[in-house]
């Protein structure tokens, strides 16, 4: 897999061209664009059905698309099957092989190579393999042994000795508990980091896709809705979708009172009006939403400032803050983060409190509600 | 209950011990106890018409049990790709030939053959350029087939069992690290399912060399072991018959009980 002088380093590694893929009359996929960059860490982020699974699989090779091109590295793929693609997976539930032990299963890969490896290369590489994953000594271990933390580290290993172009990540996370899930996501970071390899990551956690990936896609019904570093994607969603998908977000509907291109004014319930920022061309009259992240919601005690008069329901101590549920009369219900420090200043809030409720100015945006 | 299940039990395996204690009879008697003896375990295997008929069995439930083994594995490995309509019907007609009583088999596959063979053999004494016509008769190749196509259902039930609880993400997984569909095939389906198919060859082995019906019809010429114990019935019962039964028995067993261990071993190391 060595890299040719001629290619272009910025040039992606992976190209998804007008891809659409169907079963039957199912599409899975449609009309998908994709360039993925050389060395990134990159998420398909969506919930079950919405097309990110077939995407990874197409660049498998274990689905051909219905219409459109999938490029590696410049060539096209799409028709080749995958025992030719030089990508590898690691697998939902890791797809290790019950009758071989750990040290035969990373080898896998380097013995279908033609011509064959030395025995001594092998078992350099399948070491260094173990090495990498933490997991020195374990070569001879039966993988029935194995806990799951340790089987995943195995697949890994397994799909990262061949030095493939792309890892693709199926939800590998999803089978193991949370403090781990946690531990594994910071390992898989620095190990991209560290060997340079593309990794394509597929989940329906979002914070998985946000606190690894370089970028993410979000997908939903088959089509890519937005592409964008985490920080983009949270801080100026496309649409509802995506701020919904993408933390937590409060939601206000309304119509459109008036647009320019840098501000929007929503008349939402109870003749009150959210002026934002917009994502896009609004017309007078027009149905939309405003968003408002919780932890631009400062809740003050009564007569310390200006905002809407809101009344506590309950409050979720969080660690770094409490996630306050209050209710306005017009607005209804929504969230708000109040972070250790601002609680310490003017205590804690409980169920019943009178409260004001304030965001700055420009903290709303102004989506579309599709 | 539990009186009537042991009424059962006895009813069902004391006649077979039975076989098993007069093989080991020191007189002629198959109905009288005289004394302890092997003698009659030497006399059977001693006996040339016992050593050839068991040298028959033995050849046909190799052939037939390789055959079936095969082309059974075959079967089980492509049935999950086809077509629903298509597997369905493959599906009842598999169950078909497993339920479908053996006497049945025998006459159909008699008459089937009888017919085949009064087409082809005067088309092959018209086209044979030599002097001497092969003729196509009853006999080995017969009863291989027989037995092959009923084991063949056997092996196809069992393999498949084995191929539905794979693990489809192996194969694709052998495949993304770089198997050609050969090697995969090598590699991890065929280590994955051979439980199943030792099973089924021991299974298919096992039905093929204690048939009596199947053979009784289509040996032509041959004398099978349960064909020669069943003629050697009728000129009265020897203990000499008690001592082939034991062994056929004893036989019969062992392979069943090797069948069942590889079985669960192998269950237990796909779940492990």
């Amino acid at each position: 897999m060595q890299q040719s002088p001629l290619q272009d380093m910025d040039a992606p590694i992976a190209e998804f061209r007008a891809v659409t893929k169907r079963f039957g009359a199912v599409v899975a996929a449609e009309g998908l664009d994709l360039a993925i960059r050389r060395g990134e860490f990159l998420s398909f982020l969506g919930p079950s059905g919405c097309g990110k699974t077939t995407a990874l699989r197409m660049l498998a090779g274990f689905e051909e698309p219905s219409e459109g091109e999938v490029l590696l590295d410049g060539q096209r793929v799409d028709g080749l099957p995958a025992h030719r693609r030089p990508v590898n997976m690691v697998f939902q539930h890791y797809a290790l092989f019950p009758h071989m032990g750990v040290a035969d299963n990373i080898a896998y890969g380097l013995r279908q190579r033609r011509p064959r490896p030395s025995g001594a290369e092998i078992a350099r590489a399948v070491d260094r393999a173990l090495e990498t994953v933490r997991l020195e000594g374990y070569g001879g271990r039966r993988i029935w042994e194995l806990s799951g933390g340790q089987q995943q580290r195995v697949a890994l290993a397994r799909a990262i000795v061949n030095e493939p172009k792309l890892l693709l990540l199926d939800e590998p996370m999803a089978a193991l508990d949370r403090k781990l899930r946690r531990d594994m996501q910071i390992e898989l970071q620095g190990l991209q980091r560290s060997l340079g390899i593309t990794f394509v990551l597929v989940t329906h956690d979002q914070e998985e896709a946000l606190s690894m990936s370089d970028r993410i896609v979000i997908m939903r019904g088959g089509r890519i809705v937005q592409v964008g570093s985490p920080r983009d994607l949270y801080d100026a969603p496309r649409d509802r979708y995506v701020a919904d998908f993408v933390g937590k977000s409060n939601f206000f509907p309304g119509r459109i009172e008036g647009a320019d291109g840098a501000e929007a004014r929503l008349a939402v319930a109870g003749g009150q009006v959210i002026a934002g920022r917009p994502r896009r061309a609004f017309s007078e009259g027009q149905a939309a939403v405003a968003s408002i992240r919780p932890e631009q919601v400062a809740l003050l005690r009564p007569g310390q400032g200006v905002g809407l008069p809101v009344r506590v329901l309950t409050g979720i101590f969080l660690g770094e803050h409490t996630e306050y549920l209050v209710r306005h009369e017009d607005l209804g219900e929504f969230l708000a983060h109040v972070p250790r420090q601002a609680e310490a200043a003017q205590g804690r809030f409980a169920p019943g409190d009178e409260a004001i409720a304030a965001w700055p100015e420009g903290a709303a945006l102004i989506l579309g509600d599709d | 209950m539990r009186l009537f299940a042991l009424a059962v039990y006895l009813f069902l395996y004391v006649p077979i011990a039975v076989i098993a204690v007069f093989a080991f009879n020191g007189g002629r008697s198959a109905t009288q106890l005289q004394g302890f003896s092997v003698q009659w375990f030497g006399r059977a295997l001693s006996n040339p018409f016992v050593v050839d008929a068991f040298r028959t069995s033995l050849t046909v439930a190799l052939a037939s049990a390789t055959l079936a083994t095969v082309f059974g594995t075959m079967a089980a490995l492509v049935l999950p790709q086809a077509r629903p309509r298509l597997r369905a019907a493959f599906d009842a007609l598999i169950y078909v030939a497993v339920m479908v009583p053996g006497i049945v088999i025998g006459i159909a596959t008699l008459i089937a053959l009888v017919t085949v063979f009064g087409w082809v053999n005067p088309v092959l004494a018209a086209v044979w350029p030599g002097e001497a016509p092969p003729q196509l008769g009853l006999g080995y190749g017969s009863l291989i087939a027989a037995h092959g196509l009923f084991a063949l259902a056997l092996v196809v039930l069992l393999v498949r069992a084995r191929v539905a609880g794979m693990d489809r993400s192996l194969v694709e997984a052998s495949a993304d690290l770089g198997a050609t569909p050969w090697g995969t095939f090598r590699q991890v389906t065929l280590p994955q399912i051979f439980p199943g198919i030792l099973a089924g060859f021991l299974l298919a082995f096992t039905f093929s060399f204690d048939d009596f019906i199947i053979a009784f019809f289509v040996a032509g010429p041959q004398t099978t072991l349960p064909i020669y114990v069943f003629s050697s019935i009728r000129r009265g019962v020897t203990p000499e018959i008690n001592a082939i039964g034991a062994m056929v028995l004893a036989a019969s067993l062992t392979l069943l009980v090797v069948a069942q261990l590889l079985l669960r071993r192998g269950t237990s190391r796909a779940r492990g």
